[in-house]
């Protein structure tokens, strides 16, 4: 079915846990609340979007809520893609796993973790996948320096 | 008419230095270390077209069997406790060939996970700039630390106890 | 009494099969594995957070060194991302279009003939890695002479191409996509009819399409376990829909069917270019968006709009409107996405890369745990991954 059908019954299903519906540039965005994520996602995923095909988080430094974690989804079937976000505030950093959902998340949640911060409950693994182990803070942050906290920022251009 | 003698009965008179310098240059053994994108010119740079073979280059996979460490690609501060502890492993006579710009100085990777240069952490006797540098260049490095490695002196008695080891 | 512990072994981040550096701590039982456990991030480089503080253009370099077997895949898969971010999808000229597609098929026999030579290299087959680098090193010169350099291209530029092909260029490629089947056809001399790497490539780690559809799996990997998938004709980019080739599904689901999978794919390719090189017609590159591609030398030096905005291109950058985009490309490995969140600002305020190598990565433990040691190294050759692209 077409991306808009499919978020019209989005829409019917769930009410007010969606946000918002957006589009740019020929891409459907929808927001949904956090705390509804997984029954979202299970119920994009019988209604056809059976690919996850990123995750990942988004920080928005100065707005409220901070975070986004972004969802693109892929519908093998009718070859349609739509965007799912769901904010996460600074001060709860933590939203559900979708691992169950479909497997390709448990590693893309471990990065996210470990690049932003962004906890994942329930998660079967959640460890850092990129950094040391022993690394201090979440790089990906806008507020982490790029040179890394140990050294001098360059001077040569404007950050 | 004919010799009496074959060439095998005769003596050559040399320098220890040069004999020893000459076995160790001709037949460098690097470790297989390919970190990113410069490990494939160096892989091509063994493949058919621009063989290292012919210069006596052997790549080994053990580093107790190895004495060049060609580091080839991105050095991260995850990586380089393992960088480390295989230079260890490398018995020596060792030499260290930073190829590439990330080795050499971290290259355009100027954040902060990227050690900026392996000579922060290792000796290296030959850079070799370029993003990834032509297998020419690594061919040049490869004779470059070869005239580097004739000129040195006493690298022999320097092991046995004799004198100190003289770097060209 | 036996004992009946099991023995973790590393296969450690420094280890003789050139894929990169990756570990694998695996749980022994005698000689079956009973847990793989894959340990990355020894090259991470940070590209995502260095792209936040580069104008546009300037991050197209780093995409190069991403997936470094297939750089002209991830200059195009950026290279769409920020044009339909822009808006000017439909801008960008014929020629520049054949042209890409010409080069991302020359590009998909190039990362092809690595992952033949790596995983037959690996399995023991010495021959193939220097004939099938022989292959690689023509493909290599044509990548000199059209963008400059062997590996790391940085040729496509947002609106179009850097600059145009050099003359004489076509008929070489032509004669080197008429020449490559045969080539294949010695590959597959050489392994396909062997006892041994029969012995060692079939039966070895299978995956379900259900796993895999579910573990995140694409590229050719997806396609040897029976799913027709394929975004150059599902979500066709660059004028794909307008090209004639076959998907290549296989049914086998373990190694040899993605062996069979690739080579065909090769085939597919070499067909590819005899199309795009007919659809070649004399005509502009660049699209026609002066605050966006550079202007001509000519142009930059004779006239004053043309000074100014290479000026503001260079020094400032150009300014997408805010809004977020995701585009993926079938690059050799999977699918290789860009997701760019645009401020309104000159630079990216984030870039997510969609590393196929990554996710197919994932997939390793199923298709390992039950099977020997040396199967593993099959595995890894199979799934053809590339450190460059999973650390990023």
């Amino acid at each position: 079915m077409s991306v808009q059908a499919a978020v019209d019954k989005l829409k019917a299903q769930f009410g007010d846990t969606v946000l918002d519906v957006s589009e740019f540039r020929g891409e459907t965005t929808v927001v949904v609340k956090k705390e509804a994520i997984v029954a979202v996602c299970t119920f994009l995923k019988q209604d056809g979007f059976n690919f996850l095909t990123d995750l990942c988080g988004v920080d928005y430094l100065g707005k409220s809520p901070r975070f986004m974690v972004v969802y693109q989804l892929y519908s093998i079937g009718t070859h349609t893609r739509l965007r799912l976000k769901a904010p996460v505030d600074e001060s709860d950093a933590r939203i559900d796993t979708v691992s169950g959902v479909w497997a390709t998340a448990n590693w893309l949640e471990r990065e996210c973790w470990d690049l932003m911060g962004i906890s994942f409950n329930n998660h079967p693994d959640l460890r850092r996948i990129l950094m040391p182990a022993d690394w201090v803070g979440h790089p990906l942050r806008k507020d982490y320096p790029l040179q890394g906290p140990d050294r001098e920022p360059y001077q040569g251009r404007l950050q | 008419m004919g010799v009496e003698e074959t060439l095998g009965n005769n003596v050559i008179t040399t320098s220890l230095d040069k004999v020893v310098n000459w076995s160790r240059a001709s037949s460098l053994w690097p470790l297989t270390f390919g970190l990113a994108c410069c490990a494939i010119e160096m892989m091509a740079t063994g493949a058919a077209r621009f063989d290292l073979d012919r210069f006596g280059v052997l790549f080994r996979a053990s580093p107790r069997q190895a004495d060049l460490l060609v580091v080839a690609g991105t050095v991260t501060k995850k990586m380089l406790p393992v960088i480390l502890t295989v230079y260890e492993q490398m018995p020596e006579p060792r030499y260290v060939i930073a190829m590439g710009a990330c080795a050499c100085s971290g290259g355009i990777f100027d954040t902060y996970s990227t050690v900026q240069g392996i000579d922060e952490h290792l000796p290296v006797d030959v850079y070799v700039p370029g993003c990834p540098p032509r297998p020419e260049g690594l061919l040049y490095a490869i004779m470059k630390l070869q005239e580097k490695i004739m000129k040195e002196r006493n690298s022999f008695g320097a092991a046995i106890g004799v004198g100190e080891r003289i770097n060209g | 009494m036996a004992n009946l512990e099991t023995m973790t072994i590393n296969m450690g981040p420094q280890h003789p099969s050139t894929h990169g550096v990756l570990q694998l701590v695996l749980e022994l039982d005698g000689e079956i594995v009973r847990k793989a456990t894959p340990h990355i991030g020894f090259l991470h480089r940070g590209v995502e957070k260095l792209a936040e503080h580069r104008t546009y253009h300037q991050v197209l370099p780093l995409t190069d060194r991403l997936d470094y077997l297939a750089p002209m895949h991830n200059n195009l898969g950026y290279v769409l991302a920020v044009e339909k971010l822009l808006g000017i999808t439909d801008a960008i000229p014929e020629r520049a279009q054949v042209v890409r597609v010409l080069l991302a098929e020359l590009t998909r026999i190039k990362s092809h003939l690595v992952w033949l030579a790596c995983h037959a290299l690996d399995i023991g087959a010495m021959t193939v890695f220097i004939y099938a680098f022989r292959e690689r090193e023509e493909i290599m010169n044509f990548y000199e002479e059209i963008s400059g350099a062997r590996m790391t291209s940085n040729y496509f530029r947002v609106g179009g191409l850097s600059a145009d092909l050099p003359a004489g260029i076509e008929e070489r490629i032509r004669k080197f996509a008429n020449d490559m089947p045969g080539h294949i056809a010695t590959y597959e001399g050489l392994l396909t009819g062997n006892k041994i790497w029969q012995k060692r490539i079939q039966g070895v780690g299978v995956i379900s399409a259900e796993d895999a559809i579910d573990l995140g799996v694409t590229g050719p990997s997806l396609r040897g376990s029976g799913v027709d998938w394929d975004l150059r004709r599902d979500q066709p980019y660059s004028g794909y829909e307008n090209y004639d080739f076959k998907v290549i599904v296989e049914e086998g689901c373990d190694t040899w069917a993605r062996y069979h999978a690739r080579l065909k794919e090769m085939h597919e390719s070499c067909k590819l270019i005899h199309q795009a090189l007919d659809k070649l017609k004399p005509g502009p590159i660049l699209a026609d968006a002066p605050k966006i591609v550079l202007p001509s030398k000519q142009s930059t030096v004779n006239t004053i709009e043309g000074l100014i905005h290479h000026f503001k291109i260079v020094s400032e950058g150009f300014k997408p409107d805010a809004g977020e985009v995701y585009v993926g490309v079938e690059n050799p490995k999977g699918e290789v996405g860009f997701y760019l969140v645009s401020d309104g600002s000159a630079r990216p305020y984030r870039m997510k890369i969609r590393p196929a190598s990554f996710i197919n990565l994932q997939a390793l433990p199923k298709m390992c745990e039950g099977s020997m040691i040396a199967d593993v190294v099959a595995v890894i050759g199979t799934l053809d991954i590339v450190l460059g692209e999973i650390d990023r």
